[in-house]
Formats: structure tokens, sequence, C-alpha cells
């Protein structure tokens, strides 16, 4: 088990590095000079612009550059952003808030996507699993900011049921509608996976060996149905906690949440590489920590692979 | 073992059976309508009787005893006819009902260990809540009494352990014991054993009659092997495309078989066949008289050289475990041997005891460790890749699994076709040609050409497999397991067109097996493995009549129906 | 026992009925049949023909299949279907936010444009990166995944640590940190986007040909093909890569619906495509602005975006039911 977990953790940290090599090597070594880009139209302000080279280490070689980074990352002390924050503290301010959002999608999907997966998988066929399918590939079809559109013009808007935007103390109530839309889409998969899942281990021997011992529908259906189809389900919840983090660019931008994607995303249209990089970084730290926290679910879950070599 | 004429003679009229089966029809929903999967089947198990049900897939054996525990699958139902458990008819009971007779009136040991425990919980668990849900007792010193009855040692300890930490014996062991547990007066026993290896086979069958017979549990046996039928079951069943042909006390069904479905089972079935040759040779009979596919059949052994020469062969496998750490693991120790040409070796052996991997090297599939193979003089190991290249026109394989050897995307014509084409041998009209004897040599009509391997059955498709390695004119097959997933005809009648194929063609085999019964049937010589070591080799006679080795006396003894009597001109 | 001592025993003329001994079914109702004979009444049928005939009966392949043959016809000849040049220079400020009317069925943006002339001409940018991204992905990620699925050892253990890399930057997130870089930001066309999609949207498809071909790389019939002298390379094409295809299909097809979807968010976000090509993300980001007053400029290119996005979406999921590999194995 402890072999198991420290080679998942060791395998980790090739790609933290090699991940945040690329996107450091991506914002600052492909050609156009990022310190010109970071004053956008105005005129260049050369003393400003050596300073700014000094600061983020661009008149040393480049893996000099990705050192010092690095050892910044790990210092916290990322620089300061456009309006001359410290970058460690803008990002303090607003993980916390993505944090809330993301982990209130991921309670949405998995409740709902699990019963009714599990539903709709008992009842193969039937009139609610046709339906419950044909729903979640629409769901799946529509894009995120089309559906957040919708949900915020009828609900928000017209039937006034939730708050249009949200506030600047971002509260659970505020973040109510945003999570739904967030969560919208990995529902619909949770959904399909559990249905297939349950469909799979219905036809597993060892539920009719279950079965043939006496046992009841129900304790079929709850200990060797439902147990052994929530491994795949919530490795996936685990890998999913990640990409919501990154994935709430759109949410956030419509419900004008004031969150991580809402940030970079005005980095990005600022051309503040800095900011980006410091974020899409701290992003890929928490996708390498959700996987490292799906290997551990997956050996919580599954016997076979905590003695696995 | 062989005692069901006593129980048979003590007032049988006075006792109501167990469970009486009358009329069944069974029928699944598909796709192509209602398809009827059994017809008029009856049978009857008296109390602790036991009753085997011989027939090959599809025959409708496993369904019929499905359908007495209730566990028919979702789109099968029961059409017609009555199931009676102890006067009862349970054909259209209510689930509630069933779920009060499975467990304590009627258990199951289903057929594949390896699927049938739950992974993800321990065993003693599984035990438990079997106990629990038929309202006995489930303390832990419970749990562990039900698992050692089972013949499981250390049963405390081990109720701890998940089922992947059990070998398939062990977990075949806590199937019986959940089967069991709760003193079922009919035990369902659905090819208890067929996944295991033959000597664990025999001490699993032989545990499993004591506990019925202390228990006085009736069980209904489902099984191909109609050899192990006749030796574990009192009465047996014979059932043929859904429908019941043949039904009888077990030594009369062998001996007086009736139906001509029971006469070609029985004289197919290869470990009655295997007993036969002995019975034959008590009686002073030459076995290859028995063992001729024709009558035409010269045996070819005009050329006695040996092809192929094994010394001293090792394949040593470095296991990986943990970071960085391996450990070696020997799957092929010292293992010498050589074949002569035009004749049948066996390489006989349990489940990694290394008798595919010798396969392999032979092939020059995958490299030894070191020792030699020499084929025709020259050993394979110092061939450059053209020189490999010719080598493979004179080695061909054939492997186990009909429904993996060959390529589903190709039709058959292609299959067939491409040892000559990657070979450039001939034009495409003389391919043709080609491929059309091949066809006709394993007596596959000409038509199947266009057709695609999903479209065939198992022997079918192990008939094209056995085309496609005779078409570059090999000297040498390696039949890897070749027959051993196939039905016990479908079995026989391969067996005959190797062995044809053999006397016309002057081929040499080598046949990887873990089945003896076979090896009686076809082979000249037997190299017996065990652990990677070439444990005992001889001429198949010798091996089979004087067996030197106690592994080898245990593997011969593992035979089901050794212990029957069985007259040789029963064929 | 004797064979003789047993003939006593069996009383083969008694009726069978079925409470006696010895039970012997009439052999005109159980006819033995020849044992594995070849079926020959039905035609031959490719495992494509298979799927193909059951494909044709499902009607949400039909469905989308319709559908995603209708768009593609409007992305080629938009003309065909919309009279009006759709251009900003035709919109007329006069008209802005007008209503339905004669001619012009869906109405007009704030800028006094055609939005149903719009729909139908931003149809080409979509399914151009959709389309290509695709083959784009197919190619490297088809390419990586099958070598390191089947040369496994240090080939794989190199592609896949690559893999990973780029999977921990998800697709709009990496596509975000490309296109704000000053290289990009100056030459915004769909081939630059096709460029970054492709760049972050590969790892998938090659984790599935990997799975896909690492499946069937051991099966016997890839042994038996090298032991007919098949080179190693010469069975993964024409061997492994054929039978791996499946899967691989079934996940293209999603993912070119992903593409689009991710076409249209970054040209939502206002870093895709330039405001002077015409898209459906354009359009939405153009009509977020009077969302309140007038919904229906956004709505209409919402709608279009999603049904040409769930047509490949449900076509993948058709295809999946088609080709399931379990199916096959009967």
């Amino acid at each position: 088990m402890s072999t198991y977990i420290l080679k998942r953790f060791l395998q980790l940290i090739p790609v933290f590095l090699g991940a945040t090599l690329l996107v450091y090597f991506l914002v600052f070594s492909l050609p156009g000079d990022p310190i010109v880009a970071l004053f956008g139209d105005k005129p260049v302000n050369e003393a400003v612009a050596a300073k700014l080279r000094i600061q983020y280490h661009l008149d040393q070689p480049f893996w000099m550059q990705y050192l010092l980074y690095l050892k910044s990352i790990f210092t916290f002390d990322l620089g300061q952003d456009f309006s001359g924050r410290p970058i460690a503290a803008v990002l303090g301010e607003v993980f916390p808030v993505t944090a809330r959002l993301a982990v209130m999608a991921l309670v949405f999907e998995a409740v709902f996507g699990i019963i009714f997966g599990l539903i709709a998988g008992l009842r193969k066929g039937k009139f609610f699993d046709a339906t419950v399918l044909v729903a979640s590939l629409i769901v799946i079809g529509i894009p995120i900011f089309v559906l957040g559109f919708l949900l915020q013009f009828t609900i928000g808007v017209q039937l006034g049921w939730a708050k249009p935007t949200v506030s600047s103390a971002a509260t659970v109530q505020d973040l109510i509608l945003p999570a739904i839309v967030l969560g919208l889409g990995s529902f619909a998969y949770v959904l399909r996976l559990t249905r297939t899942s349950v469909i799979e281990n219905m036809s597993a021997d060892y539920v009719r060996t279950a079965t043939a011992k006496g046992l009841s529908r129900f304790r079929v259906v709850r200990v060797h149905i439902l147990r052994n189809s929530l491994i795949p389900v919530i490795t996936f919840l685990g890998a999913d906690l990640g990409a919501l983090m990154g994935g709430a660019i759109v949410t956030e931008g419509i419900f004008n949440v004031p969150g991580v994607g809402n940030r970079l995303y005005r980095a990005v249209l600022s051309g503040e590489g800095p900011t980006v990089v410091s974020i899409v970084t701290v992003l890929v730290l928490i996708y390498c920590l959700s996987n490292l926290l799906v290997d551990l679910l997956y050996a919580w879950l599954d016997p076979r692979i905590r003695y696995d070599s | 073992m062989n005692a069901p004429v006593e129980i048979h003679e003590e007032g049988a009229s006075a006792r109501r059976p167990l469970l009486e089966i009358r009329d069944l029809a069974i029928s699944f929903k598909t796709s192509g309508g209602e398809v009827n999967a059994v017809r008029n089947a009856h049978l009857t198990v008296m109390p602790g009787e036991t009753v085997a049900i011989v027939g090959e897939s599809g025959s409708g054996k496993s369904t019929t005893a499905l359908a007495a525990i209730g566990l028919l699958p979702s789109n099968g139902r029961v059409s017609g006819g009555q199931i009676l458990f102890d006067g009862e008819d349970i054909s259209h009971a209510s689930e509630k009902r069933m779920i009060e007779l499975r467990g304590n009136s009627i258990g199951m040991v289903p057929q594949d260990p390896m699927s049938n425990l739950n992974p993800v919980w321990k065993i003693g668990y599984q035990v438990r809540e079997t106990l629990k849900a038929n309202g006995l007792p489930d303390s832990a010193d419970d749990v562990a009494k039900v698992l050692s009855e089972a013949g499981l040692p250390d049963a405390a300890r081990r109720a701890k352990q998940y089922p992947h930490e059990f070998s398939g014996g062990m977990r075949q062991r806590a199937l019986i014991a959940i089967g069991l547990s709760c003193q079922p007066r009919l035990l369902i026993a659905d090819e208890p054993t067929s996944a295991l290896d033959v000597t664990v086979q025999r001490q699993i069958l032989d545990h499993l009659d004591k506990m019925t017979t202390e228990l006085g549990t009736a069980v209904l046996l489902i099984t191909h092997d109609l050899g192990l039928a006749a030796e574990r079951a009192d009465k047996v069943v014979v059932m043929y495309r859904g429908q019941v042909v043949e039904a009888g006390p077990s030594l009369e069904l062998l001996q007086n078989p009736q139906h001509p479905y029971t006469k070609r089972l029985v004289a197919s079935a290869p470990s009655l066949a295997s007993r036969r040759i002995q019975a034959a040779k008590e009686l002073g009979i030459e076995s290859e008289d028995l063992l001729a596919p024709d009558e035409d059949v010269v045996v070819a052994s005009s050329m006695p050289d040996e092809v192929l020469q094994i010394e001293n062969l090792r394949k040593v496998f470095k296991l990986r475990s943990g970071l960085g750490r391996s450990t070696d693991f020997t799957a092929v120790d010292d293992v010498s041997f050589s074949v002569k040409r035009g004749t049948t070796t066996a390489i006989v052996g349990e489940s990694g005891s290394g008798k595919s991997t010798v396969a392999q090297m032979v092939l020059n599939l995958l490299a030894p460790t070191s020792g030699k193979i020499i084929f025709d003089g020259v050993d394979t190991s110092t061939l450059n890749s053209k020189e490999i290249f010719a080598f493979r026109r004179r080695v061909q394989p054939i492997f186990q699994d009909p429904y993996g050897s060959l390529d589903p995307m190709y039709n058959i014509f292609r299959t067939i076709e491409e040892p000559l084409r990657t070979h450039k041998i001939g034009d495409k009209a003389s391919r043709e040609k080609k491929v059309r004897e091949l066809l006709d040599q394993v007596a596959l009509p000409q038509s199947t050409m266009q057709r695609y391997p999903n479209e065939l059955s198992g022997g079918q498709r192990q008939r094209v497999a056995i085309a496609r390695a005779l078409a570059l004119d090999p000297e040498v097959i390696i039949c890897d397991e070749a027959v051993s997933a196939l039905d016990v005809l479908v079995q026989a009648q391969v067996l005959n067109l190797l062995a044809e194929l053999q006397s016309r063609l002057g081929l040499t085999y080598l046949f990887i097996t873990h089945d003896l019964a076979v090896v009686r049937q076809i082979a000249d010589h037997v190299c017996v493995m065990e652990r990677g070591k070439l444990v005992e080799t001889g001429s198949t006679d010798d091996v089979f009549d004087s067996p030197q080795q106690e592994y080898t006396k245990a593997l011969l003894n593992a035979i089901p129906g050794a212990g029957l009597m069985l007259p040789p001109e029963v064929a | 026992m004797t064979p003789d001592s047993n003939t006593a025993r069996q009383d083969a003329s008694a009726p069978a009925t079925r409470h006696i001994e010895h039970f012997v079914a009439d052999f005109a109702e159980t006819p033995l049949q020849a044992t594995d004979k070849v079926k020959e009444d039905q035609a031959p049928l490719s495992l494509w023909a298979e799927a193909w005939r059951n494909l044709r009966r499902q009607p949400l392949f039909l469905i989308s299949a319709f559908l995603i043959l209708v768009v593609v016809a409007v992305s080629l000849f938009p003309g065909l279907f919309s009279p009006i040049d759709p251009t900003s220079e035709a919109c007329q400020l006069a008209n802005s936010d007008g209503g339905p009317s004669s001619g012009h069925p869906l109405g007009y943006t704030q800028q006094g444009c055609d939005v149903y002339a719009r729909v139908i001409f931003g149809t080409r940018s979509s399914v151009t990166v959709g389309l290509f991204t695709t083959i784009g992905v197919l190619l490297i990620g088809g390419i990586m995944g099958a070598l390191a699925g089947y040369y496994g050892g240090w080939v794989d253990a190199v592609l896949a640590r690559i893999n990973d890399i780029f999977f921990a930057l998800p697709l709009i997130l990496g596509a975000i940190v490309l296109m704000q870089l000053p290289m990009f930001r100056a030459h915004r066309t769909v081939w630059t986007l096709v460029l970054i999609l492709i760049t972050f949207g590969w790892p998938q498809i090659a984790r599935i040909t990997r799975g896909a071909v690492i499946e069937v790389r051991n099966a016997d019939f890839v042994t038996a093909a090298r032991s007919l002298g098949v080179s190693k390379f010469g069975a993964l094409t024409r061997h492994v890569l054929p039978n791996s295809l499946a899967p691989i299909i079934v996940v293209a097809t999603i993912s070119l619906g992903t593409f689009i979807v991710a076409e249209s968010t970054l040209s939502f976000l206002g870093i895709g495509l330039p405001p002077s090509v015409m898209s459906w993300g354009n359009d939405i980001q153009a009509a977020q602005a009077s969302l309140r007053s007038n919904p229906m400029p956004l709505l209409y290119p919402a709608i279009a975006l999603s049904i040409t996005v769930l047509s490949f979406i449900m076509l993948g999921d058709a295809l999946r039911d088609a080709l399931d590999p379990k199916a096959r194995k009967r």
C-alpha cells in the first residue's frame, strides 16, 4: 500500500515539473517580448521594463529563469501583479471562492448523478432510463456558457429565484446557481458512468452468487452492485475536483464570481504573463494533488490495488 | 462412490422427490424474437441423491439448473412446465418466496471461482452475510467453522483476507463453504471445478462428496464431462439442444447408451476414451486399433530422425516488485527432450508449469535465458532475421482460444492467404487455389472463404487456424492447448483431423496441454512438467502404465472416471 | 462388472414414461445433427457490415447523421441557405434589435445584422475548427498512443510522461495561455486555433489509442501473424491498429463536438477568432450585452451550436453501441 502511494507520488513530480516548465516556456520564451506585451497598447517605459526584466529574471539564461521561478513558487514570493499587489495575496483571496464553488458543484454532481444513474441502471431499458439518457446527452451537448446564460436568464432574471450575479462575498447561497451550472456537465457524466457501471455489475457472476445465497434484493443492490459500481465513479469525482477548479473560467465570468477563473481571465486580457503563470501553476499543482487523491481513493475502494506492487 | 444401487433399492416409492422438473420449457427474448432454450425437460432428484446433467455448451443444462433456483437472466422466463421443490411448484414463485428458499433450502456452487466472489469484500464477510440472511448464528467463530469444514486451512485468519489473496482452488472452497453454509437440502453445482487444475479438481470434488454425504444434501451437478458425471453421480441426465435425450443410472448409461447422441458422447469423451484404452491394454488389445480415426490411415514413421532437440532450456523472468527492485522467476528450468519426426510429443502440466513458455521459445517468439533449441540440426538462437523468416515456414503454431486466434477483421480467405502473401508464394490465382485446397483438407466448405470469424463456431475457427498453419507446408506444428476450449464432440472431431493430417502429411506435433485424457488419445511421447521442471518423460504407454513420479501418478489419478469399469468394445 | 451382467438390467422396450429408471427420448423428436456444421444459409458479414446494419436501425444514429449532413452542407455552401450577405457592411444600424420580418425570420442583432444569415455563415468556422483539430489530434495522438502501447518499455514510459504533462493542462486552460501570447494574438485565424487545440487535445486520443492497442497486441492472432513471419511493425499496421479503431473512432467523434465547443468558448471569451471572422462564439459574445433587452440574437447561434455539438456527441454514442468491443466477443 505505502509502496503504491509512494510510487504514484513520485510519478507526479515529473508531471508537475514538466507542466510548469511547459507553461513557463510558452509564456516567456516563445517569440515576442512578454515585457513589451505587458504594456499592451501603451508606450513602453524603458526604465520600468528593465526593472521588470530583472524582477522576472529575464536577463538570466532560460534554465536559470525557470529554477528561480520554481524557487519563488515554493517560497510563495510570486512577485506583484499589474496594480502592484503581491500575487500571493491575490491568490489567497480568489482561491477560497473557487474552492467553495468547485466543492458545491462536486456535491451536486455526486449526489444527483449517483442517484439518477443507479435508478436508471437498475431499470435499464425502461422509460425512466431512456428519458434520463437522452436528457444527459443534451446536457453534455450544450456548451457550458450557453447553459449558464440560459439558467441565468430564466432562473435569475425572469423567475427571480436566485441572484443572477454573485456578490463580492460569494456566499454559499450566492453560489448555488453557478455551482449547478459548473457541475451540470459532470453531473451528466457521473450519471452515465454510474449507469454503465451498475449495468455491468448487475450481470457480474458475484451478484448472481450473492442472490443465490438468499440475500434480499435491497442488500444485493446496496452491498454488491452499488458498492462495486462506485469505484470508477468516485475516482472520476476525485479527478473532477481539479478539473472544476481549472474549468470555472466561463462560469465565473457569466455570474461574475470573484474567483480564480475570473482573475485569470482578466490577467489574460491585460496580458499579465506572471500572474497567468502563477495561477496556472497553482492549478497544475491542484490537478496533481487531486490525482494523488484519486489514487488514494482507488486504493481505499478496491482492495486488489492495495497489495499490488 | 459407485453405490447408487443401494440407495435406490430401499423403497424409492415411499419417498417424495426433492426436486422434480416436469415438461420444463424456458425461452429467451432476443433481438430476433423469442428463442426456446429448453424444451420438455424433466428430471427427478430424490433426497440425498446426486444427479448430473451432462451436455455441451448451449445444451440448456445450466439454464435448467438456474431455473430451479430462480436465477434465470432477466431476458429468460419459464414458458411451460413445472419445477416442484419438495412438492411445491416454484417455477413462477414470487421473488420473496425464492429469497426464503435460496441459501437454506437450495444452495448453489457456481462455475468460475475467479468471478463469483465479490473482489471488494473479505471472504469472511461474504460467508457471514449468507449466514445472517438465512437467520443462522454469524459470529466470527461460526464463519471460521463454515470455512474450515469446506477444507480451508487456517480458516480464522483466511476469513480476514480478500478473494484476490486466494488461489483458484481456495476460492472454490470458499464458494462451496458459502453454498453449503446454511445446510441446504439441494445443492446446485454448476461445473464447480472446470476452471481448476485437475489435481485440485479431484480434491475439491472429493471434499464436496464427503460434505454432501454427511449433511444428506442432494446435489444437482452440471458438467460437460461424462466421465466426471458418471464417477460422481447416482443418475445422469443427458441434454442435447435444449432437450433431455437420455437419463438413467450412471453406469448403465455409460455401458448401454441408447440415444445416438449419448452413444456419440460416450465414444468421444476423452476421459472415457483414455480409460477405454487402459481397459483394452489390460485385455491385451493394441491401443492403436482404438485410436485410429479412419480405417485407411497408415502411420507415417518412415523418417524417425529427431527434428527438434531441446537441451537444458531455461527461462528466467524478472518480476518487478516495488520501486526498482526485481525478483527472478524461473518459468522453465533445465528442460531437455527431443521430438522425432512424424510423431506427437505432448508436454503436460498444470497452470504455471512453464509448458506454454517452452512453446513460445520453440516458436522463436521468446528468447531462452540459456540452453539450446536445435531444429533440424541448427541452433535456432543463431539464426539471422532472414533465416528466422525461413524457419517460420517450417514451424507453425495453433493456439488455444478459438475466439482470439483469428483476426476478426480478416475474412477466412485473407486469414489463410496471409502466410502465402507474407512469404510471396505464388500469384493471386494460385493462392486462391491453395486456400480452397486447405479448406478441403480441414473439411470446411469452400464457401467459408468469404465468411468472417465471428460467423463461425469455436471448432470451425480452430479448423481455420489449422488451415492457416498448414498453408506454408510446415514440418512441425506446435499445438498450444489447441483443443482445450472445445466441446467434447468438436474436440474429438478436431483431434481426428489432426491425426489424419499427421498421417497424410507426415507432420510432427508438439502438443501442449493440461488434459492427460487427451494426451492418451493422441501422443506418442509424453513430457510431464511441474513448476518449470521436467519431472517425467517417456512413451505414452510407459508413462500411463507405470508412472515413476508421484506427481505423474497424481495427475493420472485425477482424470475423471479413473475408477470406472468400462468394457473396451463400447466404442 | 462385465458387460454381460449389465445388459440384463437394461430395459429398452419399456415405454418412455418419465418414472422408469432408464429414460430414452424418442429419436424422431431429438434428431442428431452433424457436429459443428457450417451454417451456409446467411450471407457473409464483416464486423463493419454488421456494425452498419446495427447502426441503420438506431434512431439516435439516423437523427445525428442527418443533422451532421445538414451542418456540413451549410458550412460548405452557406450561400444556398441564405440569400443575404451577412458581413458587417451589409448590416444597417437602423435595424438594430429589430424583430422578425419577411425575409429575416430571426430578426436583427444590436448592430442591425440579420441573425439568420449570421447563424448560417458562422457554421463554417466551427465545423472547420472541429474537423481539422480532430484530424490533427488523431494523427499525433494516434501515432503516439499506438507506439507507446505497442512497443511498451521505455518508449511507453517516455511517451506516458509527456502525455501526463499535457494532460495536466486542461484544453481550455492551455488554449487560453497560448492565445494570450503575442505571437498568437497577432494572428488569430481558424488555423492558429486548430494548431493550439491540437497542442492540448492530443493526449486524450493518445491514451485511448494506447489502451486499445495494449488490449489487442497480445491477442493470439497477433502472435500467429508474427510466427507466420509478419514483421513486428507489419503486425501493428495490419492486425493491431485495425482492431483498435472502434474506441478511437468513438472518442474522436465525441471530441469533434468538444473542439467546436472549445472554439466557441475561446471566441466567446474574446481570445479565439477575431470579431471580423463570423462564428457562433463571437455572435454569442456580441449578443451578451443586450441579453436582457433582446435575448434572441444570443439564443439562435447558441441553439445552432448546441445542436451541432449534440449531433456529434449523439453520433459517438450511437457508434459506441454499434462498435462496442464487449458485444463483439458475443
